[in-house]
């Protein structure tokens, strides 16, 4: 049994262990980071502490999301920082069985490939489990071409 | 140099006393457990570290009981002794010795003048297999000499080999110690309260702006209250912290005298101002560089005897480390009066190196020249020594002062010397710094890096920027200076046309100055230096992030990666050579950038920009009277404030709640400040003095703007309030 906090981009189901996140917020400002990749969007004052905001459309090449739709922010602990992945909505708190379990098919495009664990059959869909540590490393180009793990 | 030895006597007291206590509890543990290796070195590093002083602070008679007491602790630890209580008592009797020696140096009273023989043949006779355990310990009491009641003070026990245990604790009340005024706290504590202070600089710092927009003024005056506690806490808190420089510097004699011994030269090292604070943290990293620095002046600056007679200079070289504080920074220099660095050699070896082309370093001014040895794998040592001349050596010092956000420069004149200037910030987490704005965003530029701000209105700020080649440049004060708008450097939106103001900042970066561009200029803030994650830490333009007044983030800006990314790599320009000149009195033809103002009314005054370090609005509150006059509290120092009205029109200073305007003027390490009625302009004329006889500190009358306008003559202003800041200039030079 493993408790995962899921949450949707597009039409995407993914989640990240729940014992990573830190707390969940609303769209919060943002200041943004020039000339950093596309996928950082910037950075927030969470109570003192700099944070950098994760676009994960942009990590995963998602189109972006329209202006009238304002990203939540997963706020997860990792490693050696904080980082806040900006997402579409907030799913619920998923207790999930080992059962469901699979390696992630071999047909997930590269990009997901880099940072998706493994996939859970939920009921109506497929959650991607994400590994926290591999989000946020940087890419080292905007287009990860043959980048496979 | 009394108040050294005594500060150094002061710490060698303190840590004796703290090791003493350990060492008669380590005693005890060892009794039970005599194998305990781990404590044995324990209480042997305790002893030696305590004779190796004496031998250094020249107390014979301590050197001589400690020795003694090393040499069997040496033979227990190599396992010849077994430890017995006769050999115990022994040697706390000679800890006791030590003790009493101690509180008689802490009495002023010298040594003492104990006799130790009994202890010391104790001390001989350990391990002798006929030694009696119980008989031999009543002698090892040692004997207290009637004729010094003082030493009667604290209570011999009188039986050592059952003491043992309680010794430490039945020390009797007597005059306060070193050790009961002051208090060890663990670092970390003080680093967490130092990262505290940031925060609650940052919330203050947002409550102010809050404070700024309310009416109410029950909130107004509590945020100012909570302003200047907060100020005088992170003071408080960055006292805590301060250690004077001596503290390194205590340890240079020893190695320039090794170093200058094993070049083969004579050397005396002179330490001026070894009670600048730093912050611990500065001073952690400033030992490397300097030591490097040391060496290198005296290898390569110092001459070897015979060629200094040669060229008529005393056989003996001088060495001189220098400290103060200077605008929020410590500068540290290190002076020779050796050969200087000679450029041709310099020049020759860094092609023959490869470091730079032959046709560049044929187009280099001397001071490009002198700053090549800062590159990494320049030596011009002929031979390598053991001190250098292995091709590690100024680049590292470049290196690790840049590191904690200071800034190397090098002075040298043929055949007088060579001056190794260091600026160092005085603490590295929190810093002032100038916050502009660029494409919409602000950004903090650190003010160690800021030298000037000029301002282009109107018609002028169309014509003030010119291109070469597409690149633009800025004339500043008959100097070509680059300029990098800031907005296309970071890939920002542009300010949009109709504006007709160019705010250019001008900056140093390592040992080349450039411009940058923004879009607006907000204020001075100091500013808590967050870093950026790790997914940013490839963007070298950005030193780190920090919380602005209203919550907001604003990345800080990285002057030198800044430089690098935009490709400033040519047009440095020696900063000497654009400071403007000076006024002298008398009829003179010159253009002159000059600082208007407004005193008392409708007088108009001119000062010389050149004389301005910064412009400053004073809160009347601030105002503090001391020595008979008036002065505020100034980033760190105290500013004594002229009235320029009382002073030119012989009218009071005005009492108002309105914030005061004041010019502060540095000269040399003293600033005054001038109150004045308020800033009008910065105009560039040509100045045409008109004689004009006054006593009052007008150098005459120019024309400024088609207007009269009265010049200040600030250094007979000067002169007249502050005579210190003369003789003390006076007296460096």
């Amino acid at each position: 049994m493993r408790q995962v906090c899921s949450f949707v981009l597009g039409d995407l189901v993914f989640g990240v262990e729940v014992l990573k996140v830190q707390e969940v917020l609303r769209a919060q400002p943002m200041t943004r980071v020039p000339l950093a990749s596309s996928m950082v969007r910037g950075l927030i004052n969470l109570r003192g502490r700099i944070v950098t905001a994760v676009d994960v459309r942009a990590r995963f090449g998602l189109p972006p999301l329209t202006a009238d739709h304002a990203p939540m922010n997963v706020v997860l602990s990792s490693g050696d920082g904080v980082v806040s992945l900006l997402v579409d909505e907030i799913g619920d708190v998923l207790t999930l069985d080992e059962a469901d379990f699979e390696r992630p098919p071999a047909t997930l495009p590269p990009v997901f490939r880099d940072v998706v664990v493994g996939v859970y059959k939920l009921e109506r869909s497929l959650l991607l489990m994400l590994d926290v540590e591999r989000i946020v490393t940087p890419e080292q180009s905007p287009s990860p071409v043959g980048n496979a793990a | 140099m009394a108040s050294e030895d005594d500060e150094i006597m002061r710490e060698f007291l303190l840590e004796s006393r703290d090791n003493l206590a350990q060492l008669d509890r380590d005693f005890v543990t060892l009794e039970q457990n005599p194998r305990d290796h781990a404590v044995l070195s324990r209480i042997f590093r305790c002893i030696h570290t305590i004779k190796g002083t004496c031998g250094f602070l020249n107390l014979p008679s301590l050197e001589r009981l400690t020795h003694s007491g090393e040499t069997q602790l040496s033979r227990l630890r190599d396992g010849e002794l077994l430890l017995d209580g006769h050999a115990t008592s022994t040697l706390l009797a000679m800890a006791d010795g030590v003790r009493r020696v101690l509180d008689s140096l802490e009495r002023g009273a010298g040594e003492g003048g104990e006799d130790f023989s009994p202890i010391l043949a104790e001390l001989s006779k350990i391990g002798q297999a006929t030694a009696p355990a119980k008989a031999a310990s009543v002698p090892a009491a040692p004997p207290v000499a009637s004729h010094r009641p003082p030493a009667s003070l604290r209570p011999v026990p009188a039986q050592p080999a059952e003491s043992a245990a309680e010794a430490p604790v039945e020390a009797a009340p007597r005059a306060l110690n070193v050790g009961d005024t002051t208090v060890r706290v663990d670092v970390a504590l003080l680093d967490r309260i130092m990262n505290l202070v940031g925060e609650l600089v940052l919330a203050r710092n947002q409550i102010l702006k809050f404070g700024t927009k309310s009416v109410d003024s029950g909130l107004v005056a509590a945020s100012q209250r909570l302003n200047l506690l907060t100020t005088e806490i992170q003071a408080g808190v960055m006292k805590t912290r301060m250690q004077p420089i001596g503290n390194v510097w205590n340890r240079f004699p020893r190695v320039v005298r090794d170093v200058a011994a094993a070049c083969g030269k004579k050397v005396n090292l002179e330490l001026e101002g070894a009670d600048t604070e730093l912050d611990r943290s500065v001073i952690e990293a400033i030992w490397e560089p300097l030591i490097h620095a040391v060496r290198n002046a005296i290898d390569h600056g110092i001459e070897p005897p015979e060629r200094r007679q040669l060229a008529g200079k005393s056989a003996v070289g001088r060495l001189l480390l220098r400290a103060y504080h200077e605008g929020g920074q410590v500068n540290i220099e290190v002076s020779d009066d050796g050969a200087g660095v000679n450029l041709e050699k310099v020049r020759a070896r860094s092609v023959e190196r490869g470091l730079v082309s032959a046709e560049r370093a044929a187009r280099m001014n001397d001071r490009e020249v002198a700053h090549l040895i800062f590159l990494p794998g320049f030596s011009t040592a002929d031979s390598v020594t053991t001190m250098s001349g292995r091709g590690v050596g100024m680049d590292v010092v470049k290196t690790n002062i840049e590191e904690i956000g200071g800034t190397v420069d090098i002075a040298s004149r043929s055949g007088f010397g060579t001056t190794l200037k260091i600026k160092i910030p005085l603490t590295l987490a929190i810093i002032p710094a100038l916050i502009v704005t660029s494409g919409g965003e602000r950004f903090a530029i650190p003010q160690v890096n800021l030298l000037e701000l000029v301002r282009l209105e109107g018609a002028s700020s169309r014509r003030g920027i010119e291109t070469l080649h597409g690149a633009p440049l800025y004339r500043l004060r008959g100097n070509l200076l680059p300029l990098v708008f800031l907005n296309e450097a970071l890939e920002l939106p542009g300010p949009g046309a109709g504006t007709d103001v160019v705010n250019i900042v001008v900056l140093q970066a390592d040992d080349r100055q450039f411009g940058i561009v923004v879009d607006g200029i907000e204020d001075t803030e100091e500013i808590v230096v967050k870093p950026l994650g790790k997914e940013l830490k490839a963007l070298n333009v950005f030193a780190g992030a920090t919380i602005m007044g209203d919550g907001g983030v604003a990345l800080i800006l990285d002057v030198l990666g800044l430089a690098q990314h935009t490709g400033m790599v040519s047009a440095t320009r020696e900063r000497a050579a654009i400071e403007p000149v000076t006024v002298a009195t008398g009829e003179r033809e010159a253009r002159e950038r000059l600082l208007l103002f407004r005193v008392g009314g409708a007088s108009r005054v001119a000062m010389p920009l050149a004389k301005v370090a910064r412009i400053e609005e004073v809160a009347p509150e601030r105002l503090e009277r001391a020595a008979g006059r008036d002065v505020v509290q100034y980033r760190g120092t105290i500013l004594p404030l002229i009235w320029l009205e009382q002073e030119l029109l012989g009218e009071p200073p005005l009492t108002s709640a309105e914030p005061l305007v004041v010019i502060v003027c540095a000269e040399g390490e003293r600033s005054v400040g001038l109150v004045v009625e308020e800033i009008l302009d910065v105009v560039e004329e040509v100045v045409n003095v008109q004689s004009h006889a006054s006593e009052r500190a007008i150098l005459g009358l120019v024309s400024v703007q088609g207007r009269v306008t009265e010049l200040l003559d600030v250094p007979a202003l000067l002169r007249r309030h502050e005579p210190s800041i003369f003789t003390r200039k006076g007296a460096a030079a």
